[in-house]
């Protein structure tokens, strides 16, 4: 018997579900002689013919988005380029199976290094191609899972999915996995809750698996409390969702009239593919370390980033966080090693000490933002030395990019509030375009509270009016000076602490996504 | 068909597409392009390397990306007119709207 593992991952697709855990099935092909080239070649057309027949059968009775998948798996399939490979292996005295798979994989491989998100989501598209076609040659049909698991796996194919009875439940936790996949696509389309890029996942069955396609946490083999904890958290979220849904596309005004500006934070692009850009004023906090996660990314992958964050906000703002990397989170040829990273090199302070990394993450900016409403903000930072320092390097930038006739734009340049010297007298860094008052880091400084340290969760309070004197000062200075000022940060999403923050004089928020129809709700019903 | 000298025709278009030449568009263009006699291809730089435009997996391969010129080139007697039509497609956005979330909802 399992004992209870918590594990998270990235939502591809929200909801709850609760069901045994069960490990997806993988195609087997058996080997064997090759038979006489002519002989391997009529098995292998014979195979993606009833592939294709067997597309044209389910594609009848899949909606719209499975459809255009479908029609997409089809034209594969009937494309000469995709089969040649394996012909000239055939020729060459290979089985039939072993041909086709040799071939595939090699696309598959091809795809899955892709350098862009939506391209490298194609992969599990050509492993559905092959296992399709595999499975025809082994004269097997589509295997089933049974209805209302939680079926877990390194990825799901799209047949996978569709061959699936969800009408009792069920959901997927895959341990890759792409939150653009078209697997995604159906499983949102459908409702069925679905976490990507859940490491420890076991390969094994269990009797009971719970998942929070809400918070992106799955636990198998739960215990009796965490099971009970868990429905009344369901119950719970689906009557809140029902009323916050209606205030979904709905601009944010509070029951006095007041109009609220509600961002998101992003921290992967690919969490986007299930946010509707509809139901938010754009992102107030994209987050930029992921990029660093295996090293100093160059340019182009930054620039690719952002342009998916940029285009999927359909000429919404977008402010774009410079990297926030510290000795906590290390990055090789970066970081300082420092034996108390939250009061060392971190933020704008380690960008300038760097000035080389920093500067292709500049150049990234610059290129991005001629093509969207694209903002930047600086973390950390704390004195106008700080801010003019950063802003040269733009400039510096952007006239090298003038000069190689590279297409960019200047964006606005503002700042993170976060240390108290300046959420005290933010008049000093009045050159910034924009405050974005980080309530977390600002909490955890202003209380000399560390805020990865649960014995001090009591000293992380919204509502001490230590903290809120600080908000009201930087909302007071913003308006005299006429900054724009917003709080992104855990604070913005509890809705407990809306009422505060707007009391404070905020009038623009950024929040996690998952609690933007809760932070709506709850704005909706402030008066101030 | 004519034995002459054959109809030559070439275009340059850029894609908006949210994604670039996704699974999607590049369904429709393969199927227009499949609809001319011509043998047309198409590249990312004018330089090559030229790809047949009615393969799905060498179109797909070619992963262009939103913002990416596309380079179409077409020969044979309705090579005009098939380029025409391509290059209308992608300008029309694959007929796929400015809300590439509206089906994820």
């Amino acid at each position: 018997m399992l004992s209870t593992l918590r594990l998270t991952g990235t939502v591809a697709s929200r909801g709850f579900a609760e069901g045994p855990l069960v490990p997806l099935t993988v195609v087997r092909t058996r080997s064997r002689e090759a038979g006489d080239a002519h002989t391997e070649l009529g098995t292998l057309r014979a195979a993606i013919e009833r592939a294709v027949a067997e597309i044209d059968t389910i594609a009848g009775s899949a909606g719209d988005e499975a459809a255009a998948m479908l029609e997409f798996q089809r034209a594969m399939l009937e494309d000469d380029s995709l089969i040649e490979p394996a012909l000239a292996a055939i020729a060459g005295g290979q089985t039939a199976e072993t041909a086709w798979s040799t071939a595939l994989d090699a696309q598959i491989a091809e795809y899955a290094s892709a350098e862009d998100e939506y391209f490298r989501a194609r992969s599990a598209d050509f492993r559905d191609v092959r296992d399709r076609v595999l499975r025809a040659l082994a004269g097997e049909a589509d295997a089933a899972p049974p209805p209302g698991a939680i079926l877990s796996g390194d990825d799901i194919t799209p047949s996978q999915f569709l061959a699936t009875d969800w009408s009792q439940g069920g959901a997927i936790v895959l341990r890759s996995g792409s939150a653009t996949s078209h697997v995604a696509m159906l499983a949102r389309a459908k409702g069925v809750p679905m976490l990507v890029g859940v490491s420890g996942l076991p390969h094994t069955n269990a009797s009971n698996a719970l998942v929070d396609g809400d918070d992106g946490a799955v636990v198998v083999a739960p215990d009796t409390s965490t099971v009970i904890r868990f429905r009344s958290r369901r119950a719970a979220g689906a009557l809140q969702r029902k009323h916050a849904e209606g205030l979904a596309t709905q601009p944010c005004v509070t029951a006095d009239g007041t109009p609220i500006s509600i961002y998101i934070n992003v921290a992967r692009p690919d969490e986007l593919a299930v946010i509707d850009a509809r139901t938010c004023d754009g992102v107030g906090l994209m987050r930029t370390e992921f990029l660093y996660d295996k090293g100093l990314p160059d340019e182009e992958t930054q620039l690719l980033s952002y342009r998916q964050v940029v285009a999927w906000a359909q000429g919404r703002p977008v402010v774009i966080r410079t990297v926030d990397a510290g000795g906590d989170k290390p990055v090789p040829g970066f970081t300082h090693q420092e034996t108390n990273p939250f009061l060392g090199v971190r933020g704008i302070r380690l960008a300038l000490a760097s000035p080389e990394v920093f500067r292709v993450q500049i150049r990234a900016l610059l290129r991005v933002a001629a093509e969207g409403n694209v903002s930047v903000m600086l973390p950390m930072v704390t004195l106008a030395a700080e801010l003019d320092a950063a802003t040269q390097l733009f400039n510096q930038e952007a006239r090298d990019l003038e000069a190689r006739g590279i297409r960019h734009a200047m964006p606005k340049l503002g700042i993170m509030v976060e240390v108290p010297a300046v959420a005290l007298m933010p008049e000093l860094l009045a050159d910034a375009h924009f405050f974005s008052i980080g309530s977390n880091d600002l909490m955890q400084y202003l209380m000399a509270a560390s805020r990865d340290n649960g014995a001090l969760q009591s000293l992380h309070d919204v509502k001490h009016p230590a903290f809120l004197n600080l908000l009201e000062n930087v909302v007071r200075v913003g308006t005299e000076k006429g900054i724009p000022v917003s709080l992104c940060g855990d604070a913005g999403s509890d809705p407990q602490a809306i009422q505060p923050l707007l009391a404070a004089g905020l009038r623009s928020l950024s929040v996690a996504p998952a609690q933007l129809p809760l932070v709506k709700l709850a704005a909706a019903q402030v008066r101030l | 068909m004519t034995s002459d000298t054959p109809e030559l025709a070439e275009t340059k278009v850029l894609i908006r597409h949210h994604v670039g030449l996704h699974a999607r568009p590049s369904v429709k263009l393969t199927k227009l392009a499949k609809t001319f006699a011509a043998r047309i291809e198409l590249a990312m730089s004018e330089a090559g390397p030229w790809v047949d435009a009615k393969s799905i997996v060498k179109v797909m391969a070619t992963k262009a990306p939103q913002g990416a010129s596309v380079f179409l080139r077409a020969q044979g007697h309705d090579a005009a007119d098939a380029v025409a039509a391509l290059r209308a497609l992608i300008e029309r956005n694959f007929d796929e709207g400015t809300t590439p979330h509206a089906l994820d909802t």
